[in-house]
């Protein structure tokens, strides 16, 4: 029995050991067009540096749905729905397509329903995307957001991790 | 709050996180109290248990795929409605509306969240996955106070937040455009795959659309947004109840056999009932005077 234990115990900090390193280097990848690294994690926190689709980053902690993630200088916070564990690969004939793709740890950009996609389909049918690409455009700023809150007697809190 | 069935991403990721991190203190703590009656086999099957199963579904269609397939529901939208195009009460809809999207469990999507007012008497609203939001004039009608208005686009953005419109995608579908045909970019794709691929499209567009226009969602996707709009309420610190005041308003003017809400919603009764099995009456807080003055100059006069 106290072999059993011992061996029990050995398999436990050898795999806690492992998880512990795998967080340790988590990367993690922008999974929308473009998404705002924050100083602090809050939608009214000041915007340090903006990041792309595809962009990879090292995740540091998690806070209450913000990442705080390692900036060229120093650290910021991204939320973590601009965010997926999946490396999205943009370049179709990257190495990592084919040896990742069937694992489900790789989204290759642009695969599937896609812009070509978009044009056949709406040239089949025919269809106007006029008022889409309107809309797509319409843009609100987190100040005008915050000053949004604050005129109408609101929380200014919202979306943050506090 | 958290519901029964949450999207999946990205909180996926972060309950995924949540219980490898807990593995090893569980593991530990079984390891020290538990030896008499547990065994390696045991160990391992508890950790097995705790990874996630890989299974292709409508939560494997990528953010960018979903702004696509969003594109193209808001197109047939627009080609059976006309937009409202003026510029004030469109801009204090997205000004609205991106606030409350801040507050949701999904703050960014791959083209963000975006609404549009169409022109039209017809109690309707209408959420194209990734964020496109297309609300009715007459729906808008049937609020009087910027808390109200507040009450219908959570609901939708809800809709959005727990990827609805893509679970109205037949699964078949799904596992088409996610295994079979996989086409990269103009340089790799032939002209056949490209028009198989657009087809799976079509009939998925189809899906959603159907759905969104004749026959609506199940009454437990209803609930859980109602559900979820009510929390994104009480985070902004809009009065959680106007939801139910939104649909009295309602029950009185939805026309049995109707095209619209009537036709694609559970009665607002029924909607309700469930919102009140969570969400105790409360008398509406006082009128916030800046609030509904902002509230009347945008959309008073719609």
């Amino acid at each position: 029995m106290r072999v059993k234990c011992l061996l029990i115990i050995a398999a436990v900090l050898l795999l806690s050991a492992g998880l512990a390193f795998g967080q340790s280097v988590k990367q993690m990848s922008v999974t929308v067009k473009e998404t705002q690294v924050r100083a602090t994690p809050s939608y009214m926190g000041k915007i340090l540096a903006v990041l792309v689709y595809g962009e990879r980053v090292d995740v540091l902690a998690e806070q209450r749905g913000w990442a705080r993630v390692r900036l060229d200088s120093g650290e910021g916070w991204v939320h973590l729905s601009a965010l997926t564990t999946k490396r999205i690969v943009l370049q179709s004939g990257s190495r990592d397509v084919g040896s990742g793709a069937s694992s489900g740890e790789v989204a290759l950009a642009g695969k599937g329903f896609n812009q070509e996609v978009e044009d056949k389909y709406k040239k089949d049918n025919n269809l106007d995307y006029t008022w889409v690409d309107r809309m797509g455009a319409f843009a609100v700023t987190p100040e005008q957001v915050l000053a949004f809150l604050e005129q109408g007697g609101l929380n200014t809190e919202i979306g943050g991790a506090q | 709050m958290r519901l029964a069935h949450q999207r999946q991403y990205p909180l996926k990721p972060i309950r995924r996180l949540r219980s490898l991190g807990l593995v090893p203190v569980v593991l530990t703590g079984i390891a020290l109290t538990g030896c008499a009656s547990l065994d390696l086999g045991d160990v391992f099957e508890i950790a097995q248990k705790s990874a996630p199963a890989v299974q292709k579904s409508f939560e494997d269609i990528t953010p960018e795929q979903e702004y696509y397939i969003g594109r193209a529901v808001g197109a047939t939208i627009l080609g059976q409605y006309s937009p409202y195009t003026e510029p004030e009460p469109t801009e204090y809809l997205n000004l609205l509306g991106r606030t409350l999207a801040f507050a949701s469990d999904r703050p960014e999507t791959f083209g963000g969240y975006h609404f549009l007012i169409l022109d039209s008497e017809e109690i309707n609203a209408f959420a194209a996955p990734g964020g496109l939001i297309f609300i009715s004039r007459g729906l808008l009608a049937c609020a009087d106070s910027e808390d109200r208005v507040a009450a219908i686009l959570a609901h939708e953005i809800a809709h959005v937040v727990e990827q609805h419109g893509l679970q109205a995608i037949k699964k078949s579908r799904v596992t088409s455009a996610l295994t079979s045909v996989a086409i990269a970019s103009a340089q790799t794709a032939g002209s056949d795959e490209l028009a198989k691929l657009t087809t799976v499209f079509e009939d998925s567009i189809g899906d959603i659309t159907s759905t969104l226009v004749n026959s609506g969602y199940s009454r437990a996707f209803e609930k859980e947004a109602d559900l979820m709009a009510v929390e994104i309420l009480k985070r902004v610190g809009y009065d959680p109840n106007a939801l139910v005041r939104m649909l009295e308003v309602m029950e009185t003017r939805l026309e049995p056999g109707g095209p619209d809400f009537a036709k694609t919603h559970p009665e607002p009764k029924v909607r309700i009932a469930e919102i009140r099995k969570v969400l105790a009456e409360a008398p509406a807080p006082p009128v916030q005077a800046e609030r509904q003055a902002r509230y009347q100059a945008a959309l008073g006069n719609l």
